[in-house]
């Protein structure tokens, strides 16, 4: 059985290993629009969370977006590493979950053929 | 089921809060999806015409999709779509649907659901409340945070916490356990 209460003790753990985790801040950002969720945007969603549950990664935030216009190549998924530019990734399944977290976000390694945008920020 | 799109529209809608309520009534034979949010809210212009499929505010794709699919839904299914908005008061939009109907969308994997929503927007006071019959389940973003402190929603632990959290409290909810969560 989980509780709120659970929170406390997982917050403790936490803050003791603080010292060791250092603020590089990767965000993974999935688009969650009307054409999104019907590409199967939460499916998608729900490998990314699973993925970063499974692969224990600590320093990944997880963002939803709206429409950004490009519906026809939706489920899109941006990934942000810091001081990189911004890569928006198209018509990601949820096969593709792993590959993309394993190689873009752990790896820092772009998917090329998946790749439908880039951003300087 | 169609409770992630309109979360997500009142988040479109500039929300700070958002409520979702699901309430199954097997006694009345009815499911309510009630989704009401603090964000700017619809003039009687757009309110009127949102249900028309070739309405929408965004100038990315001239379709809005969402609220007139989910009209049509509802209608299929002996229920109805209300939408109650004003400029400046947020909005409410309330889905019901025969909850025995055949054709009536599944209410969808909802551990998901919500637990993307919160992990998704840690910034949005955001509040579930799931009734069945006479059982509630109710968690709200900031009653995780206020435990949490400086931890993330998004680290690891917290996901696999939710995850089973959720799950056992919705599964206690079906075994018609009476739970109190605060
Ligand atoms: N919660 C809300 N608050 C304010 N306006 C809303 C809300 N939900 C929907 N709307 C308005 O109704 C329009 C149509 O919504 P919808 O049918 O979901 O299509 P879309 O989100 O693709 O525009 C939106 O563009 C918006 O102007
Ligand atoms: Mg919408």
């Amino acid at each position: 059985m989980k509780t709120i209460e659970d929170l406390k003790r997982m917050r403790e753990q936490f803050q003791s290993q603080t010292k060791l985790r250092h603020a590089s801040d990767i965000q993974v950002i999935v688009g969650m629009g009307t054409c999104g969720i019907a590409a199967g945007a939460r499916e998608v969603m729900s490998a990314i969370l699973d993925e970063i549950a499974k692969r224990k990664l600590q320093d990944v935030t997880v963002r939803q977006t709206g429409c950004i216009g490009m519906c026809e190549k939706e489920v899109l998924v941006d990934v942000v590493r810091p001081g990189e530019p911004r890569i928006t990734y198209g018509n990601v399944t949820v096969a593709a979950v792993s590959k993309l977290i394993g190689e873009h976000v752990v790896n820092g390694r772009i998917v090329e053929d998946m790749v439908v945008g880039k951003i300087a920020e | 089921m169609h409770i992630l799109d309109l979360v997500q529209n009142s988040i479109e809608a500039g929300a700070s809060t958002v409520r979702l309520e699901i309430i199954e009534d097997r006694e009345k034979d009815t499911l309510t999806i009630r989704v009401a949010d603090n964000g700017r809210g619809m003039d009687a212009e757009t309110k009127r015409r949102v249900l028309d499929p070739f309405v929408t505010t965004r100038t990315t794709r001239r379709v809005g999709l969402g609220l007139p699919l989910i009209d049509m839904s509802t209608k299929r299914c002996g229920g109805h779509l209300l939408i109650t908005s004003a400029v400046g008061q947020g909005t409410v939009v309330e889905a019901e649907y025969r909850h025995s109907h055949l054709d009536r969308p599944p209410l969808g994997n909802v551990v998901e659901t919500v637990k993307a929503i919160i992990v998704a927007n840690p910034e949005l006071d955001f509040h579930y409340v799931h009734r069945v019959d006479g059982a509630v389940f109710t968690v709200s973003t900031r009653s995780i945070v206020s435990e949490l402190g400086d931890m993330p929603l998004s680290h690891p632990d917290v996901i696999l916490w939710l995850h089973e959290f959720l799950s056992y409290n919705l599964a206690n909810l079906y075994g018609g356990v009476q739970h109190e969560n605060n």
